[in-house]
C-alpha cells in the first residue's frame, strides 16, 4: 500500500451549535407528530377501516336484527353489534405501513444516524395510531348513538369504552410492526390484518357465545378477542359488570405483551444489523 | 498519546484523551463481514480534522459499508474505529452527535415538506426552537430551493432531494460529515455545485469530510487525501499528486490493431520508459518523460503492429487504480439529464 503524509489540520474557527440529545418525551412527541401531520397526506390509511366498521355495522344490523330480535328476548342488536364494529375500525390501523416505507426510502437509516432514542420511534408510531384510533371511533360511536343506541355505564363508560377500543388497537397493532420491522415488507405488513380474521369471526362477534356451536364456542372460549368484546359490550349493555372488565383488560395485555415482545426484538434485530 | 496508549485507561478519560488527539477518524484494521463475506477487511484509516478524504472505489468495493460502520448503522465485525473522538461501537451515541450523513440514496422522506423534515431534525438533535431556526436561515443557501421547501418533497426532482439531504446532514453543525457518493445521479451543473459546497464547508467552516466516490475527477478536484478501496481492502492512500506520481510522470496510451502483447515487448527496453501494461489492444507505458519517449514508443510499435491511436498525457487517479488493482475503475452511472433506454442501460453504451 502506498502511504504518505497528511495534511496539517487546521483550527477550528466558529462556536458551533450544540447538539444533544433530546429528552425521552421529546423524542416520542417529535415522531408522533410527524406520524400524525402525515395522517393527512394519507386517507388512504384512514378511510378504508372506518368504511368498513361502519358498512358492516349497518348490515349486519339489517341482516340480524329481525331474527336476533325475535327469537332473544330484550336483545338489542345495535348494543350486541357497536363492539364489533369498534373493534373492526380499529383493528390493524397502524403507522406500521409508514414505517415500511421509511426503511425502503432509507429514512429510518437518517433517523437513526440521530441521537433519537430507538424505542422513542416506535412508541411515537404507537402514540399516533392510538390518537387515530381514538378518532376513529368517533364516528363509529356517533352513528351508534344516532341509532338509539345508550350506554348502560355512562359517560363514564364511554370513556372507559374509547380507552379499551385504543388499548386493543395499540396492543394488535404491535404485530404491525413487529412484521413491518423484520420483514420491511409494505405487502407483509398489509396482510398481518388477515391475522385479525380468524379471531374476530371465532368469536361472540354475531351473537353471544351461548348461541354459538359446540366447536366455535370452544374456540371463543379460548379466543382474547371474545373477551374484548363481552368487556366492551358490558359497557353498552350492562353497566360496570367488573368481571367483564377485568377479563377484558387481562385479555388486551395479553395479547398486547406477545405483540410488544415481538415488535422489540423485531426493532433490536433491524437496529443491529443496520 | 496515542490511541493505544489511551486504551489502557478507563471510562470519560481514556475517551477524553482519545477526543484531544487531531484525528477526526481513526480506524484500525476494521473488518466488516455479510454472512461470510468480507466487505471491509482489514481497513486503518487516520483522517486528520479539517481533512477532505477521498475514499475511491467501484461499486461493490465496500465504501458504503465503511461508511456504514463509521457513522454507527453497522457494527464492525473486528477491528476498532473511533470518529469525532469516540468509539463507534462503544459510544455510537456520542459520535451521531458529531457526525452528519448524506447516505448514497437521499434518505428522505416523501410524504413531509422539506422544512418538516429539516425541522425535525434538528428537533432530534436537541437543538432549540430558536437555534433551528437560524440553522435553517444559515443553510439557506445551500437548500436554495425556495418555496419548494414548503412542498411534499415527492415532487421534487434530484438535485434538490440531495441538496436537502445535504442540508439535514448540515442541520445540527456536525464536525465530520460523511458523504456517500453524493454526486451519484446528478448532472454536470448540480456536482459542480455540490462540489462547490463540499469545499466551502471544509474551508469556512472546517468540517472534516469523508467522501466517498466512484468518479475519478471528483477525488481529484476535492479530496486532501485519497484512500483507494478494492475488494474491501485499502490498497493505496496519499494526495492525489502523490499517488499520481507514484506511477510515473508521463503515460503513453496506445492502441494498436491486435494483440498488444507484442507491443509491450517491443516498447518495454526503451530508455525511459518506468513500465508497460497491454490490456487486449490498449498498451499503457509510463515513462519519466514522455514528450522525449513518445516518439521512440511510436517507432517501436509501427515495426510491430499498426497504431491506431498514440496520446500522451499525465497521470490519473484511474492509471493509480489500474496499478494496484490491475483494473480501470466502472464509473458509468447516468446522470439523471442522461437519457436511458427503457431496459435502464445508458443510450450510446
Amino acid at each position: 500500500m502506498t502511504t504518505v503524509s497528511i495534511t496539517a489540520a487546521r483550527p477550528d474557527v466558529r462556536a458551533r451549535v450544540q447538539a444533544r440529545p433530546s429528552p425521552a418525551l421529546r423524542d416520542v412527541a417529535s415522531i408522533a407528530g410527524r406520524a400524525l401531520r402525515a395522517v393527512p397526506r394519507e386517507l388512504e390509511t384512514v378511510i378504508p377501516p372506518i368504511f368498513i366498521a361502519l358498512f358492516f355495522f349497518i348490515v349486519n344490523i339489517g341482516t340480524l336484527q329481525r331474527l336476533t330480535e325475535s327469537h332473544l328476548k330484550g336483545f338489542d342488536i345495535k348494543a350486541f353489534m357497536l363492539p364489533t364494529a369498534i373493534l373492526l375500525g380499529v383493528t390493524g390501523v397502524s403507522r406500521a405501513g409508514s414505517l415500511v416505507l421509511d426503511i425502503q426510502s432509507g429514512y429510518l437509516d437518517r433517523l437513526l444516524l440521530t441521537p433519537v432514542r430507538r424505542l422513542a420511534i416506535l412508541i411515537g408510531h404507537m402514540l399516533a395510531d392510538v390518537a387515530i384510533a381514538c378518532t376513529l371511533m368517533v364516528p363509529i360511536l356517533g352513528l351508534a348513538l344516532g341509532l338509539g343506541v345508550r350506554l348502560q355505564s355512562g359517560p363514564g363508560g364511554a370513556l372507559v369504552f374509547l380507552l379499551m377500543g385504543c388499548a386493543w388497537s395499540l396492543a394488535f397493532a404491535g404485530f404491525g410492526y413487529a412484521i413491518a420491522l423484520k420483514t420491511g415488507n409494505p405487502a407483509a405488513v398489509n396482510s398481518s390484518f388477515l391475522l385479525f380474521f380468524p379471531f374476530l369471526f371465532m368469536t361472540s362477534s354475531y351473537v353471544p357465545r351461548a348461541q354459538l356451536s359446540g366447536w366455535l364456542g370452544s374456540i371463543a372460549a379460548w379466543n382474547p378477542v371474545t373477551y374484548v368484546l363481552e368487556g366492551l359490550r358490558s359497557l353498552v349493555t350492562g353497566g360496570w359488570q367488573w368481571d367483564s372488565l377485568v377479563k377484558a383488560v387481562l385479555a388486551i395485555a395479553a395479547v398486547g405483551v406477545v405483540s410488544m415482545s415481538l415488535c422489540l426484538a423485531a426493532l433490536r434485530g433491524r437496529t443491529r444489523r443496520g | 498519546m496515542t490511541l493505544l496508549q489511551a486504551e489502557t485507561d478507563t471510562g470519560r478519560e481514556a475517551v477524553g484523551v482519545i477526543a484531544d488527539t487531531c484525528e477526526a477518524i481513526r480506524a484500525e484494521r476494521l473488518v466488516r463481514r455479510f454472512d461470510g463475506v468480507t466487505a471491509v477487511d482489514e481497513v486503518d484509516l487516520h483522517i486528520r480534522r479539517g481533512e477532505i478524504y477521498g475514499f475511491l472505489g467501484p461499486n461493490g468495493a465496500g465504501k458504503s459499508t465503511t461508511v456504514r460502520v463509521l457513522c454507527t448503522l453497522l457494527s464492525p465485525t473486528a477491528g476498532r474505529a473511533v470518529v469525532a473522538g469516540y468509539d463507534v461501537a462503544a459510544e455510537p451515541e456520542e459520535v451521531r452527535l458529531r457526525i452528519g450523513v448524506a447516505l448514497q440514496e437521499a434518505a428522505l422522506d416523501p410524504r413531509q415538506t422539506g422544512i418538516e423534515l429539516l425541522r425535525l431534525q434538528g428537533r432530534l438533535y436537541g437543538l432549540p426552537r430558536t437555534v433551528i431556526g437560524r440553522r435553517l436561515a444559515d443553510l439557506g443557501d445551500l437548500i436554495d430551493i425556495g418555496d419548494a421547501l414548503a412542498r411534499p418533497i415527492g415532487t421534487y426532482s434530484g438535485g434538490m432531494r440531495r441538496r436537502l439531504d445535504l442540508a439535514a446532514a448540515l442541520v445540527h453543525d456536525p464536525e465530520v460529515l460523511f458523504l456517500d457518493e453524493p454526486t451519484t445521479g446528478l448532472d454536470p451543473v448540480s456536482r459542480a455545485r455540490m462540489w462547490e459546497e463540499v469545499r466551502r464547508l471544509n474551508r469556512e467552516l472546517n468540517v472534516t469530510i469523508f467522501l466517498t466516490t466512484q468518479y475519478l475527477e471528483e477525488a481529484d478536484e476535492l479530496a486532501d487525501r485519497v484512500g483507494i478501496i478494492h475488494d474491501g481492502r485499502l490498497v493505496a492512500e496519499g494526495t492525489p499528486d502523490e499517488l499520481k506520481r507514484s506511477v510515473g510522470n508521463d503515460v503513453i496510451v496506445a492502441h494498436v490493431d491486435g494483440s498488444a502483447e507484442a507491443s509491450r515487448i517491443a516498447v518495454e527496453p526503451l530508455a525511459g520508459v518506468r513500465s508497460v501494461e497491454a490490456r487486449g489492444e490498449e498498451l499503457i507505458v509510463t515513462a519519466t518523460d514522455g514528450a522525449a519517449t513518445i516518439g521512440p514508443v511510436a517507432v517501436a510499435l509501427s515495426s510491430v503492429a499498426p497504431v491506431r491511436h498514440l496520446t500522451l498525457r499525465t497521470p490519473t487517479l484511474d492509471d493509480v487504480f489500474l496499478e494496484v488493482t490491475g483494473n480501470h475503475i466502472q464509473s458509468g452511472e447516468p446522470s439523471e439529464n442522461e437519457p436511458t433506454r427503457r431496459d435502464g442501460t445508458e443510450a450510446g453504451s
